[in-house]
Order: structure tokens, then sequence, then C-alpha cells
């Protein structure tokens, strides 16, 4: 078993504010993440897939199939947007990259077959760095 | 407790499977099938696993972890065409998945003779694209 890993990026901005708490709350619980206009990041964001050699190709991953996925499901949702705004999942949930990991890698397992449709390769894990000093990681047996 | 040793070394190779036709190979590996060949940095991250030893506090000495990769990798691939200079590689795809392997399986006896068990071995063809591999029983 062989783990592959591809890292990716996108640029998007996102405020931290949930819904269910008050302005006070938030600014106190969000502080400056809680700006009203919103703030920015380049999240910079690795995902693995493993699986076994695959004899004919001598790999277990074939990257641009990956590339391919995390364009369509990732990249073109998520990059150069307004999270808070143009993301439906986020319109209840906040944009916390936690939630931002999660949906990533639902997105990711959702669309998987369309591109591995095969036994191999699975999903394995999704890392996010929010920025080079905040990482966040998600896999398959975190539910 | 897992130690890292982290090394590099310069080489080129070509991802083409002798078997297929230039059309299949054109299609299975892009680019990286040109004939010609092309290089990469490859950065190499050689994981073991230990407890450190009472006496010197140490899983293993680094040194020596060291005088090992590179007597028994780094001096065969460095600076070379991998599939035409390094064997398995006139053989076996050179792609990332079966350099580390190749890399286990050149370190994982020679380390073990010093009481070394090797974790894994990470081996990073570009900054964004890495493979772990775990021996053959994980």
């Amino acid at each position: 078993m062989i783990r592959v890993t591809r890292r990716y990026r996108f640029s998007s901005s996102h405020r931290l504010h949930a819904n269910r708490l008050s302005d006070a709350e938030n600014a106190s619980l969000y502080g400056k993440c809680n700006n009203p206009y919103g703030h920015g990041h380049d999240y910079e964001i690795e995902i693995s897939a493993r699986g076994p050699l695959e004899p004919r190709s001598g790999r277990a991953v074939d990257p641009a199939a990956l590339d391919r996925l995390v364009e369509e499901q990732v990249l073109r949702t998520f990059d150069h947007t307004y999270l808070n705004s143009e993301s439906a999942i986020f319109q209840e949930l906040v944009p916390t990259t936690e939630n931002l990991a999660r949906a990533v890698y639902t997105r990711l397992q959702a669309s998987w077959n369309s591109v591995f449709p095969g036994p191999w390769p699975v999903l394995d894990k999704v890392r996010i760095a929010e920025t080079p000093r905040n990482i966040f990681e998600v896999s398959e047996n975190d539910g | 407790m897992l130690i890292t040793k982290r090394v590099e070394f310069s080489a080129s190779h070509v991802c083409r499977n002798p078997q297929l036709s230039d059309h299949e190979n054109q299609e299975l590996f892009g680019m990286a099938a040109n004939p010609h060949g092309h290089g990469h940095n490859y950065v190499v991250d050689i994981t073991l696993e230990g407890e450190p030893d009472p006496v010197t506090g140490m899983v293993l000495d680094l040194k020596k972890l060291k005088d090992v990769v590179n007597r028994e990798v780094i001096t065969s691939y460095d600076h070379r065409f991998l599939n035409y200079e390094v064997p398995p590689f006139d053989r076996v795809v050179p792609t990332p998945e079966n350099i580390a392997i190749d890399i286990w399986k050149r370190l994982q006896p020679q380390l073990a003779k010093d009481g070394g068990r090797l974790h894994a071995v990470r081996i990073y063809e570009t900054p964004d694209l890495f493979v772990d591999y775990f021996g053959e029983a994980a």
C-alpha cells in the first residue's frame, strides 16, 4: 500500500461568525476573524490517496486524474471566492478551516468514483494549511 | 518514537512501460513519457521507529543513518539518468512509488544490521507531489 499526496493552492476570503451567537459573543470568540467585511488566506491543501501499485503504470494513483477531480470539485468551487457568500454549505456552517476541510473531503468522496471507478485508490486524507502556522487534517475515520 | 533524516538527490527519468506502445505510454504518463527524459530535485525523508538507547539517548545515530543512506542510495541515484544507470529502473518504471519501494529495499536490510527499524520512506518528486511507503506489511 502506497500513499500519494498532491499539493494545491487556492485563495479565498471568509468571516468567522456563528449565527447562533450574539454580535458581542462573536466578537469575543473569533476576535479579528469576526471582522464584518471578512479577510482572506492563501490556503495550501494536500490531498492524499492510497492504494496498491498498479502494475501497468508502476503507480498507485494517477496524479493527472486526481488533478482533474480537485480542479472540478475544489478549486473551481472555492478559489477566489468569498466562502460565506458564495458557497451554499457555508450559509449554515461557519467557514472555519475545520469545516472547510470536511467540506473538501465530502466533495471529493462524493465524486471519487467518477475519476477512480475501481476499488483503488481510495481517498486517504485532506490537510489544509490556512496559513503556514494553522493546519487542519481530516481522514476517513474522522466521520 | 519516530526519527527522520532528510536527504536530496537530483536525477533524470522517463516514465515509460516498454511493454506498451508509444501512444499508450503517452496516454498513461503524459509529459513524463518524453523519451529524452526530464529531471527532478528529489527530496527523501527516511523515518525510523524505536526507543532512545538509555545510554546514548539516541534511537539510531543520525550520522550512521546518513552514511548508510549515502552509500546505499545517494551515490547510486544522484546525478544519474535512472532508467539507464540505476537498476532496477532498466525494467521497473521509475515512478515515485517505485523509487520509494526501491529505497526501502536498499535501506531496510542495512539498517536492520544496526538494529534500526525502518518506518517510512517519503519521496518528494516535486514539492507538490510526494509518496509514502511503509513496507510490504502495511
